[in-house]
């Protein structure tokens, strides 16, 4: 990482690309195995496990992707506003079934916290 | 990347740069705004960019899909964003190797109750399967509940609406119910706050403490590969509870 420091520029930007690379390319075999290996798995979700592994196996370096992925955990808000903005085509839908969608969705939020919460606590406390 | 057949005209190509510039434009002028009001919660950038791009968009009378020629250039990368989680995941496994049992058990009972308390109490209130199945992803972290409520035939933009306003409710409401049921523990308490309220109840939830941050960081990823592997199993289940056709 010594030199001047256009070089240095040169390094982070590299850093970044080859980082990417690296993720897409866990997110291309994770697709595959999902798609192929029928595993019920979103291809993304096998991607982010084979990325574990392989970093855990010593078979890939943590900073050889954690610039990247840094990056686009911390921006991760701007990539689902455009999904976001698809509900405006459920617009309908919402309005036909706001008690469903929001009683259902404060039942879950309810249960996970208790769930959890009083469930960790009791197996720590053993 | 660029070769979508609408993709190729110079018209085509201005309007997916227009959709780009506007989303960004949007997000980190409301993440900036957020900022200099002292960063409450309320003021969710992802919250007031969506709901600043619908209104132009109505008010312009752009239709979604045309917007999408650009938008789905961005969305495109939470592809790589979910796998990115393995990094933290990574850097997390000593706590999961010290309390592996105590912390796979409660994160898989919790995503269990969660996509039942939510499915089951949208079925009997007469919500449509589509509803239904959007909810089993309810509580997982935005990206993940996208992918996982396309794969079990949900509708990923409500998805996507559930995941923020989730993370919203879970920022105020957890803190208070956690205190209540006498939580006290730290990693009970971040557990719980990052499995119900992914990132945006991480944000919360490190407030309280190192501890709590990290175990709740720790939950989004744990949660997300949970609920993607009892997603399928919940539609089963949900099947032969008549509750979806």
């Amino acid at each position: 990482m010594t030199g001047s420091p256009k070089s240095r520029i040169y390094n982070t930007a590299l850093r970044y690309a080859a980082g990417l690379g690296i993720l897409l390319l866990f997110l291309g075999a994770g697709e595959l195995l999902s798609r192929y290996g029928h595993v019920p798995l979103p291809g993304s979700v096998l991607g982010m496990v084979l990325l574990t592994a392989a970093l855990h196996g010593g078979l890939l370096r943590a900073h050889w992707v954690a610039p990247a992925a840094t990056l686009l955990i911390r921006n991760m808000g701007f990539l689902f506003v455009p999904p976001g903005v698809g509900i405006m085509v459920h617009f309908g839908l919402i309005e036909r079934e706001w008690l469903p969608i929001v009683a259902g969705g404060l039942a879950s939020i309810v249960a996970v916290l208790l769930t959890v919460g009083l469930l960790q606590q009791r197996l720590e406390r053993r | 990347m660029f070769a979508t057949p609408g993709a190729t005209s110079p018209e085509a190509i201005l309007q997916a740069g227009a959709a780009i510039a506007a989303t960004a434009g949007a997000y980190y002028g409301a993440a900036w705004l957020q900022r200099r009001l002292g960063g409450s919660f309320l003021l969710n950038p992802v919250l007031i960019a969506v709901t600043v791009l619908i209104v132009a968009l109505e008010l312009l009378g752009i239709s979604f899909a045309s917007y999408d020629r650009g938008g789905w250039l961005i969305s495109f990368f939470l592809g790589p964003a979910v796998v990115a989680l393995g990094v933290p995941l990574h850097h997390q496994m000593h706590e999961i190797t010290r309390r592996g049992v105590a912390i796979l058990g409660s994160i898989v009972l919790g995503s269990l109750a969660g996509i039942l308390a939510g499915t089951v109490t949208a079925g009997l209130l007469g919500g449509s399967p589509e509803v239904v199945r959007t909810l089993v992803a309810r509580s997982v972290t935005t990206p993940i509940a996208i992918a996982v409520s396309g794969r079990v035939g949900g509708l990923p933009p409500l998805a996507a609406a559930i995941s923020v306003a989730t993370g919203m409710i879970v920022s105020v409401m957890g803190p208070l119910l956690l205190r209540r049921l006498r939580v006290r523990t730290p990693t009970a308490f971040g557990l719980a706050m990052g499995s119900a309220g992914h990132g945006i109840g991480t944000a919360r939830a490190a407030e309280e403490g190192a501890v709590e941050g990290a175990t709740s960081g720790l939950a989004i990823g744990l949660m997300g590969l949970a609920t993607a592997i009892l997603a399928p199993v919940a539609i089963v289940l949900l099947r032969l509870l008549h509750l979806l056709p």
